[in-house]
């Protein structure tokens, strides 16, 4: 039995203010070198299957961004947000949470997605450029991956809400970035969630840096989970590539946000190893030394190491896993080297419920071009 | 029948649109205990509970936002912004998500919300109540706008704009909340996209929408006094836009005016204009002409009387018609 000590779903009633504010260090179950570390966090931990499982997706993950980076450079996306490095908070943000419970993605959560069952051929639609979103939202639970920043984090607030007074226990689980938060909506989304008790998760996935801007520049908080406490947001910083710590802060969190006590907050110290984007030169604002440092702490060769030890993975277990990868990879490859087809007058199919009559008017002109090219 | 505000319809629109269907939420800034700063959501909160009507945080991303979420987990938001420029802090939220969220999903996630933004000037408003902002919104793909100007408008348009599956910016205009007509209520009108002449007329048309409706009768009275027979349509709904009652107004009449409160510069009477002349070239006799506000910042309330177009200026442009086909030199100078 775990000791449960200051678990997450007690805070609440602790009294006072105190009781929001994060651990003064991120909570870490394993070192970098993927060994447990001497003074274990007070938060229950997640079972070796389901530790498996994440190892699994992050491997999958893992070779899907590599894969999803070559289809870049042979210009079969228009861009890739690689999820690289970051494949703790990913995965573990989707393993935390139930299927029907409601993601609300940015554009780099591709990883996230990917996890949660989702095509990757559909996920990686808005990137190729044939589609804004490639999945059913509904079908999948899961909003379309988000650009303009934060403003996602409202509408993962308004869909809690929504789901509670409907009667169920439902919880979303709004991605941002570091960069984020320093956006309007980040904290009109922690307020308003505070206010009306919505049942909603924020996982700010801190990577260090905004395209080229550190964090210095967009806080002087002590962490970015010390955002919480200023709207009653119970908050924790965690270890973001340690799968381990990620998955029970994140699973404390949740539970938290089900049982009706409203918001959390959580920001994940992570580290982006590639570049913003495949258009991006991180060279220009960081040094590799940095880089190679958070190579070190590589989150799935922590987890890799914590299993082995555990005597829950096996040389076998890992070749079939990379085998899993591979084939995984293989088939996106084959089906994303194909032209999507696409009806140009599918422009006007999804403006509004029914086309209003200037639309219909001007598909007609476009369909009049279309059949002038075809002579 | 005792006269009915437009204030009075908007309220029994909203009172009736959440008796129907238990989907429907309003909520904003002071719409709770206090009804609202003009009284539209008067009541709703004491007849339905704060559940169903109730105030939030003073953030207008916030509130906009929020209603997305709503609307795509299965209710109706009718979410009220305090004043026009108020809702400013929405715009993203209006323009990259409540505008595009079914184009972005492939009709996956409609979003059957209303935005009420009660907007444009003439009620001696300090800096930042007056804006008519309508122009940004039309704008945008995706909403529909829609400015009513008779009290029987206001409460069909209002309760056609809960039920559309599709995002509305609801603009109600300020200065005529308080216009008294003798209606039955529950009324229903003509629907979205279809625009009403409120006067039949022989020699020209006077296009205007929302407050500039009254305006544009009140001139077309005084015209006729001058041997205009002026018609006046009422577009109601500028997204949905009907190009058709306005195309064959001007085909009949041959001359075209239109009028809006707000600046003139890339304003929606730029778009009425071009459209009119793209549509009835041959049966113009005269340019297009738009009477509106100044390109200025909206002026202080002792000023605002001579930045709101008037009885005076309409008849002033109604003048520059070439009735008796002489050229209008006003345009003669290099800048035009």
């Amino acid at each position: 039995m775990v000791r449960k000590g200051r678990a997450m779903t007690q805070r609440r009633q602790d009294s006072g203010p105190d009781a929001l504010l994060p651990s003064r260090e991120p909570v870490r179950f394993l070192t970098e070198a993927g060994t447990a570390v001497r003074a274990r966090p007070a938060y229950p931990v997640p079972d070796l299957d389901l530790l498996r499982l994440a190892y699994g997706k992050m491997v999958v993950g893992r070779r899907f961004d590599e894969q999803a980076t070559a289809l870049t450079k042979q210009g079969r996306l228009a861009v890739y947000p690689s999820s690289h490095g970051q494949e703790a908070c990913q995965v573990g943000a989707v393993l935390a949470v139930e299927d029907d419970d409601w993601l609300f993605p940015t554009y780099r959560e591709s990883v996230a997605l990917v996890t949660r069952g989702i095509d990757p051929v559909e996920v990686l639609s808005l990137l190729r450029g044939d589609s804004h979103c490639g999945y059913d939202p509904r079908r999948h639970h899961v909003a379309p991956q988000c650009t303009p920043l934060a403003t996602q984090t409202l509408h993962a607030t308004g869909l809690a809400y929504a789901r509670r007074r409907q009667g169920t226990d439902r919880v979303t689980l709004a991605f941002t970035g570091d960069g984020a938060t320093s956006e309007g909506d980040f904290h009109e989304a922690l307020n308003f969630a505070a206010v009306f008790r919505a049942p909603v998760v924020f996982l700010v996935q801190n990577n260090g840096y905004a395209i080229s801007v550190p964090l210095s520049r967009q806080t002087a908080a002590p962490s970015l989970a010390y955002k919480g406490i200023g709207y009653g947001v119970p908050a924790e910083q965690v270890d973001g590539n340690d799968p381990v710590a990620v998955l029970a802060v994140l699973s404390a969190a949740v539970r938290h946000a089900r049982s009706g006590a409203g918001p959390f907050l959580v920001e994940a110290h992570t580290y982006r190893m590639q570049a913003h984007t495949n258009a991006d030169d991180a060279t220009r604002y960081r040094a590799e030394g940095e880089v190679e440092l958070w190579r070190k702490r590589d989150p799935i060769a922590r987890l890799e190491a914590y299993l082995r030890k555990r005597g829950a993975l096996t040389d076998g277990d890992v070749a079939a896993v990379a085998a899993e990868a591979e084939q995984f990879a293989t088939a996106l490859r084959a089906r994303m080297n194909t032209d999507p087809s696409l009806d140009p007058t599918d422009l006007f199919a999804h403006v509004y419920g029914e086309p209003t009559p200037q639309l219909r008017e001007q598909r007609a002109g476009l369909e009049t071009e279309l059949a002038a090219e075809v002579r | 029948m005792a006269p009915t505000t437009m204030a009075q319809a908007l309220n029994a629109a909203l009172r009736d649109a959440m008796h129907d269907d238990d989907s429907v939420v309003v909520f904003g800034e002071d719409v709770g205990a206090l009804g609202g700063v003009f009284r539209i959501t008067d009541g709703l909160t004491h007849k339905f509970g704060d559940e169903r009507c109730f105030d939030t945080p003073l953030a207008e991303s916030g509130i906009v936002g929020f209603a997305v979420g709503m609307a795509i987990g299965g209710f109706r938001p009718v979410v009220e912004m305090q004043f026009d420029a108020f809702a400013y802090p929405a715009f993203e939220q209006i323009a990259s998500h409540v505008a595009k969220l079914r184009n972005r999903t492939r009709g996956r996630l409609g979003l059957p919300m209303v935005i009420r933004i009660p907007y444009a000037g003439g009620i001696g408003g300090v800096e930042h109540h007056c804006d008519s902002s309508e122009a940004y919104y039309a704008h945008t793909p995706g909403l529909k706008v829609v400015t009513p100007s008779t009290v029987a408008d206001a409460y069909s348009l209002l309760r056609e704009a809960v039920e559309d599956p599709d995002p509305v910016v609801f603009l109600e205009p300020k200065k005529l909340y308080w216009t008294k007509s003798e209606v039955d209520l529950p009324a229903r009108a003509e629907p979205f996209g279809r625009a009403v002449v409120r006067r039949p007329g022989r020699d020209v048309t006077l296009v205007a929408y929302g407050p500039s409706v009254p305006v544009a009768l009140e001139a077309a009275d005084a015209a006729a006094g001058e041997g205009w027979d002026v018609e006046v349509v009422d577009l109601r709904t500028i997204v949905p836009f009907d190009d058709a009652t306005v195309a064959d107004s001007v085909r009949r009449t041959g001359r075209c005016v239109v009028v809006q409160e707000a600046a003139g510069f890339a304003g929606v009477g730029a778009e009425v204009a071009a459209r009119v002349q793209e549509r009835c070239f041959h049966s113009l006799h005269a340019p297009v002409l738009r009477v509106s506000g100044f390109d200025v910042p909206y002026p202080p309330p002792m000023l605002e009387h001579h930045h709101l177009p008037g009885v005076d200026r309409i008849l002033d442009t109604l003048d520059r018609l070439q009735r008796d086909d002489e050229p209008d030199t006003r345009f003669a100078g290099g800048a035009a």
